[in-house]
């Protein structure tokens, strides 16, 4: 008999557009007007800090999959988003050596220890930071000035630190770039621990210290909305998650306007916007049930306004989010949707 | 009020229509084939039975095959001519199938020899529904389902509302559309036969807000006092599936693993409806069919009136369509079916032949299937609520059981939305039909 090839396929026969690269193509785009202002805001050092950290990303990635045997999966760009969100997570004058440490851990133990993308817990980009949180406690909190005179010419001392020493005092830098009253405190932490408010509005646009990407909350919020409209990105988490924090801290407010602060400085202050927008929202370690989204967000704003509070650091974003994913599983499990046609009285009849 | 003229449900997907193409085209004729090929088995259930010999002349209409129990239908000769073997064929469905070859007779005048006149509001409901198994009917929408079987209320159940599905909700296909515009007088008739023989009140027949020219056509002709009613749906897939348009239009459910009836409702699609009207009062059977022919690559796409056994290779050089059956779908794009070869004939159920670009079947097939990134596009698309990530995920790790136990495979019937909106490319219909043959393979080990 002779044989013929036929190609069956089975409905259905059409597929919707996106694709997950062009999803996770879309990301990048939208991460990168918030770099660009971040190395306007903080010069050559944010530049380098960028580059370097998402290399390192980029690099680990290729080098698991070549020691598992897998197919390179970096052209997914999965792996340079982890990348860039690290980076924007960190102070500008972190040493670019301990950006390495911190990219290598982020895509090495959060994401290929787990099987790769679709399969991490939690958000790589957040492991790393915490990685780099607990092993290098100075460097991520010393702040520098946004806007310093020189930034385009010169980087800040502290990046180009040698690995494994101790990084330069910026003391004296700081000294020659510091415009009048700059404490090397974050608007947070001046507010958790001195109780010094910083004006809404330039925390909006972005005129103050802070990590390289917390920068302009206006800015992440634009970025953000591009993805929600391309309908690439669920606007349930972070809408959820604002509302969690805007919730908990009017709360707060409500009970003593003194001691705490304003709901809307919360909103806009740290890292909160970012890990919002770009964070909380990551699909894999989020829940897939409609209701079980939401009570995720709300999950994360909770504790980030808790931990914010109550807790020993001025940020809590980055542990909150990290607990939410790791809440997710149970949250998605007690979030099943009803079906259709599912009956209650099903178990009593049988 | 607005949102109660335009119904609709939860979830779902929008694909393109497409329907552009086919959708202002009027039903025409095809040419006869000079050899026609009836599959015993178009349907549902039990195979007929031939009732002719090889070399016997029939006359176009005349049964040529008998039900084989309840659960069965006949067929009838869909041209004169005489009956050539009766053999093994290849067709849509998969495995070859017993079925009739007649050569059709060259220059014959195939009028409608077969039938008779009779007055439909003499019979009762039980001599109805046995005319409608003797006029071969199925669910032409493509299911296949004996319609005179829906048409029977099991014991303990009563119909109160007979819906009437003419939302053609697939993308591309026009044949319904073209139903209610052209056959509205077999339409009215077919569905007053429904509601006789359910017993049911009222019919209301549900179309999508895509087809106001149907819309405005059929409401012309129904009296205000008329039991039937017609509503605008949104347009949106599936809201032609049966449960789905039961939930729309009447906010009911219909119990999972039930039967609509047990909701007390019974839905029927218009072209069953409208063959129901016209062949009924003429004691006719089913011998023709409308199939929508569309997609770049034909050249003369539109709505045919087409016989009964005619072969696909036929239909597609009458169209003017040269290329190989790699790319054609019988059916709609999203639960369509494509075929083997062209020597297919088409059957009772075939509402669409479909030829989809180079480019859509790229499309199609993802370059690249990614994991899973738990994006949620599927649940929030399953018509059903199912989770379908949840169930993708016990699929790949073979737990096929807990799929049906804890997450209710069983309820999903196939409508592809899931895989349509998975940017990770994974083929979750797929996976769900192999993990339903697995469990109904375990389940006939056990029993
Ligand atoms: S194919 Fe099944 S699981 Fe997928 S959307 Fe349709 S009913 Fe839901
Ligand atoms: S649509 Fe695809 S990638 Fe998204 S949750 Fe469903 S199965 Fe996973």
């Amino acid at each position: 008999m002779a044989k013929q090839t036929v190609e069956l396929r089975t409905s259905p026969h059409i597929r919707k557009a996106p694709s997950v690269d062009e999803i996770m193509r879309n990301v990048v785009y939208a991460l990168i007007p918030i770099c660009l202002f971040a190395i306007y805001q903080f010069g050559i050092s944010a530049l380098a800090l960028i580059i370097v950290v998402t290399g390192s990303c980029l690099l680990t990635e290729a080098f698991f999959c070549r020691m598992s045997g897998k197919p390179n999966t970096i052209n997914d760009y999965s792996g340079a988003i982890t990348g860039m969100l690290l980076a924007l997570t960190l102070p500008p004058g972190f040493p670019l050596w301990m950006g390495v440490v911190a990219g290598f851990i982020a895509i090495g133990l959060g994401k290929t220890l787990f099987g790769g993308l679709g399969y991490n817990v939690l958000n790589p980009a957040l492991i790393g930071r915490a990685f780099v949180q607990a092993a290098f406690p100075a460097a991520i909190t010393t702040w520098t000035p946004a806007f310093a005179p020189g930034r385009f010419v010169e980087f800040i001392p502290s990046t180009l630190a040698l690995p494994f020493t101790k990084p330069p005092s910026i003391e004296s830098w700081l000294q020659g770039v510091a415009i009048d009253g700059f404490s090397g405190a974050t608007p947070l932490a001046l507010q958790k621990f001195e109780n010094i408010s910083t004006d809404t509005m330039s925390l909006f646009t972005g005129m103050t210290p802070g990590s390289v990407g917390e920068g302009s909350a206006l800015l992440i919020l634009i970025c953000g909305s591009y993805l929600i409209i391309r309908n690439m990105m669920d606007w349930r988490i972070p809408a959820a998650m604002l509302l969690g924090v805007l919730l908990t801290s009017g709360a707060f407010f409500m009970i003593d306007a003194v001691k705490y602060p304003d709901p809307l400085f919360v909103l806009f202050s740290g890292g909160l916007m970012l890990g919002a927008i770009f964070m909380a929202s990551d699909m894999v370690a989020s829940p897939v049930t409609p209701r079980g989204v939401l009570i995720y967000g709300l999950f994360i704003g909770f504790l980030t306004v808790i931990i914010r509070l109550f807790g020993g650091q001025a940020e809590g974003v980055m542990y909150a989010i990290l607990l939410g994913n790791a809440a997710s599983p149970l949250i998605e499990a007690v979030t099943q949707p009803r079906i259709y046609g599912a009956q209650k009285k099903v178990k009593s009849e049988q | 009020m607005q949102f109660l003229r335009r119904k609709t449900f939860a979830h779902g997907v929008h694909p393109p229509d497409n329907k552009e193409n086919t959708n202002t085209k009027s039903v025409r004729r095809m040419a006869f084939a000079p050899e026609l090929i009836i599959p015993l088995s178009q349907h549902f259930g039990a195979p007929a039975v031939p009732t002719v010999y090889e070399g016997q002349e029939v006359v176009r209409g005349e049964p040529i095959a008998k039900a084989n129990g309840f659960i069965s239908i006949p067929h009838h000769a869909p041209a004169t001519g005489t009956i050539d073997r009766i053999e093994l064929m290849q067709t849509a469905r998969g495995p070859k199938t017993e079925s009739i070859i007649l050569k059709v007779t060259p220059g014959a005048s195939q009028n409608v020899l077969y039938g008779s006149t009779r007055e439909i509001a003499d019979m009762t409901p039980q001599e109805i529904i046995s005319a409608v198994q003797d006029s071969g009917i199925i669910g032409l929408g493509g299911a296949g389902f004996p319609t005179h079987v829906k048409l029977t209320v099991p014991k303990g159940h009563t119909v109160d509302t007979v819906l009437i599905n003419g939302c053609e909700c697939e993308p591309y296909l026009t044949t319904d559309h073209r139903v209610m515009l052209e056959s509205v007088r077999d339409l009215i008739v077919g569905i007053r036969i429904i509601l006789k023989s359910v017993g049911a009140e009222r019919a209301i027949i549900g179309i999508e807000e895509n087809k106001r020219d149907a819309i405005k056509a059929i409401r012309a002709r129904l009296s205000p006092d008329e039991a039937i009613t017609v509503r605008e749906l949104k347009t949106k897939y599936p809201q032609g599936a049966e449960k789905i348009l039961i939930k729309t239009i009447l906010n009911r459910e219909v119990p999972s693993g039930g039967y609509p009836s047990s909701a007390g409702v019974a839905v029927y699609n218009v072209s069953t409806s409208s063959q129901l009207g016209a062949l009924l009062p003429y004691n006719q059977g089913l011998i023709e069919r409308i199939v929508t022919i569309t997609g770049p690559g034909v050249k003369k796409p539109g709505n045919y009136l087409i016989a009964l056994g005619t072969p696909l290779r036929f239909v597609m050089e009458q169209v003017g369509y040269t290329g190989s059956a790699n790319h054609l779908i019988l059916g709609g794009p999203m639960m369509g079916t494509s075929v083997a070869s062209l020597d297919v004939p088409v059957t009772k159920t075939v509402s669409a032949v479909l030829v989809l670009t180079e480019q859509e079947e790229a499309e199609q097939i993802p370059e690249k299937v990614y994991p899973c990134i738990k994006c949620g596009a599927c649940v929030r698309a399953c018509p059903i609520h199912l989770n379908p990530s949840q169930l993708t995920l016990l699929a790949s790790k073979r737990r096929y059981g807990d799929m049906q136990e804890k997450f209710h495979l069983n309820d999903c019937f196939e409508c592809g939305c899931c895989s349509y909106v998975c940017p990770s490319g994974i083929p979750l219909v797929q996976y769900f039909r192999i993990a339903k043959a697995v469990n109904r393979e375990n389940r006939e080990r056990i029993a």
